[in-house]
């Protein structure tokens, strides 16, 4: 049974990551993205890791791709036409850099098989939101404050743009106006 | 197998019961409308216009389906699904009731008892917000297509709010699970007389909750995505016939989870004052449900209250209040609650 959810999840996720290149509609590409998110979530579903599969919906498929589909739609790239001169541009390059990531994440995923030691057992790992919040304040606590850094530099990197802009034109300040006014 | 049938008959009862909400609140909104203005409103159709709700539907069923040409096909289709289903499979995590003995069984008044109930109401009612994108999207229509770019931005404002103000009762209670959500405000009391509700130890949480909420149905004060003026009727302006009824269906089943989950966070669930918690007589069971339904109707009373009351904020001031307002006071109200829960301890 868990097998077949298995394969049947992989093989959506495979296809609508494969859709996710081939559709020359961005609005298109971006469903084919939240599907394979969606499966993602599935297999942490079949892991018994419930905490992560629905971290896994509420922050990708429900926070970050609506983002997508906000600019997407807002900068109005729903014609393929609209993308074309970016993409062929860059196409060789992008191809290239993305099959080395690719090269990397199969040889760790390689080297991560022989040598892993297998997860821990027990009532604390299936109950495993206190795991989860224990282990990212023991052993990962300094990676988790890394990347909270990281986001906090990225947060006022992005302040630090809108805040600076209107002085320059002399309009309205964008703050008055509503971060993002599409109308 | 025992337990396969009962699973069934619960999602049964919940669907149906949803379905016979969303039907009647449709009768309960013009009514209450009609009131609030000084009308009569529907009383033609059956006794005070019982069988409305029937009459609508068939009309509805009835009508000519108009798929304009210029419309994206598939997810023009999709659209509706997409905002049906996630309105529909949220109330799946939220306990209506203790437990029922009935034919020599102990029955968990509640379809799924998820160990993250919190987080799948959260996951859920994030989903909502594709299927206006999409319609508003594949409508090909300049006022459809603001619809949804509101819709998402809306979402995205909102939910940040919403997921924030829960913290305070995630750290009170301890567990993602809503069984324990209740349990733990059923168990205590407040200075001896009053219950330990949520709504007491977290007062500030229960408002920017609820206000987020309505933001997150699309309700007025908040239904930008919609505003029959300046975006005539914006996502579903090109949805006609059953189309059209499942966006109402969804937007009315969206009001009755988040009325119920309102309810089970901050005013108790089923607890009501008087019965012990531990007490599963069959009346007491039954009292517990009908506590449950008391509280869950005055909220979807509440919705439509404030739909008629108060007039719609401009998408500005709706940005402002999301972000400078409720956003800070969320983050606050964690900071507070961790405070005194560390200093009480």
């Amino acid at each position: 049974m868990e097998a077949f959810f298995f394969f049947l999840l992989a093989a959506i996720a495979v296809v609508s990551a494969i859709l996710l290149v081939l559709f020359r509609n961005p609005v298109y590409s971006a469903l084919s993205l939240v599907t394979t998110f969606f499966c993602l979530a599935g297999f942490f579903v079949l892991l018994d890791a419930y905490f992560l599969a629905a971290v896994q919906v509420i922050v990708y498929a429900g926070a970050i791709m609506v983002l997508f589909l906000f600019v997407i739609m807002l900068l109005n790239l729903g014609h393929p036409d609209a993308v074309e001169p970016g993409v062929t541009r860059y196409r060789r390059t992008s191809v290239i850099l993305l099959a080395v990531m690719l090269l990397a994440e199969v040889g760790l995923m390689g080297a991560r098989r022989l040598g892993a030691p297998a997860p821990e057992e027990g009532a604390l790992f299936t109950e495993n939101i206190p795991y989860i919040g224990r282990l990212l304040y023991t052993d990962y606590l300094f990676p988790f404050e890394v990347a909270s850094l990281i986001l906090l530099v990225a947060l006022i990197g992005v302040v630090v743009l809108v805040k600076r802009q209107p002085e320059a034109d002399g309009g309205p300040s964008a703050a008055e106006t509503g971060t993002q006014e599409p109308a | 197998m025992a337990y396969a049938i009962e699973s069934l008959i619960k999602i049964v009862v919940v669907l149906g019961g949803i379905m016979g909400t969303v039907a009647y609140l449709s009768l309960a909104e013009r009514r209450i409308s009609a009131f609030i203005q000084n009308r009569l409103g529907p009383n033609r159709v059956g006794p005070f216009g019982l069988l409305q709700p029937m009459a609508d539907g068939l009309k509805f069923l009835f009508k000519e389906d108009v798929i304009p040409r210029h419309v994206s096909r598939v997810i023009y289709i999709a659209g509706p699904a997409a905002v049906f289903v996630p309105a529909f499979i949220g109330f799946a995590v939220v306990p209506f009731g203790d437990t029922l003995s009935l034919f020599g069984r102990t029955i968990q008044l509640q379809v799924a008892d998820l160990n993250i109930g919190i987080l799948y109401i959260l996951a859920v009612s994030s989903l909502a917000v594709y299927g206006v994108v999409l319609g508003g999207w594949a409508s090909n229509n300049k006022y459809a297509l603001l619809g949804g770019i509101r819709a998402s931005a809306q979402m995205i404002s909102y939910e940040l709010s919403l997921g924030l103000s829960l913290i305070g009762v995630l750290m009170i209670t301890g567990s993602l699970r809503l069984n324990d959500v209740v349990t733990a405000q059923a168990t205590h009391s407040l200075f001896g007389f009053l219950p330990r509700w949520n709504v007491f130890t977290q007062p500030l949480a229960f408002v920017i909750f609820t206000v987020a909420s309505f933001a997150e149905t699309n309700r007025l004060p908040f239904d930008l995505p919609e505003t029959e003026q300046e975006l005539v009727a914006g996502y579903h302006a090109e949805y006609s016939s059953m189309k059209f009824t499942m966006f109402m269906m969804a937007e009315y089943a969206h009001i009755i989870t988040a009325s119920a989950v309102i309810a089970t966070l901050f005013f108790g669930g089923w607890h009501c004052p008087g019965i012990a918690p531990s007490d599963t007589t069959l009346a007491a069971s039954l009292l517990k449900v009908l506590a449950f339904s008391i509280k869950t109707g005055f909220f979807l009373f509440f919705y439509i209250w404030m739909r008629w009351t108060l007039p719609r904020f401009r998408y500005d001031q709706v940005m402002r209040l999301g972000w400078k307002m409720l956003l800070p006071l969320a983050l606050a109200n964690v900071f507070v609650t961790g405070l005194i829960l560390t200093l009480s301890r």
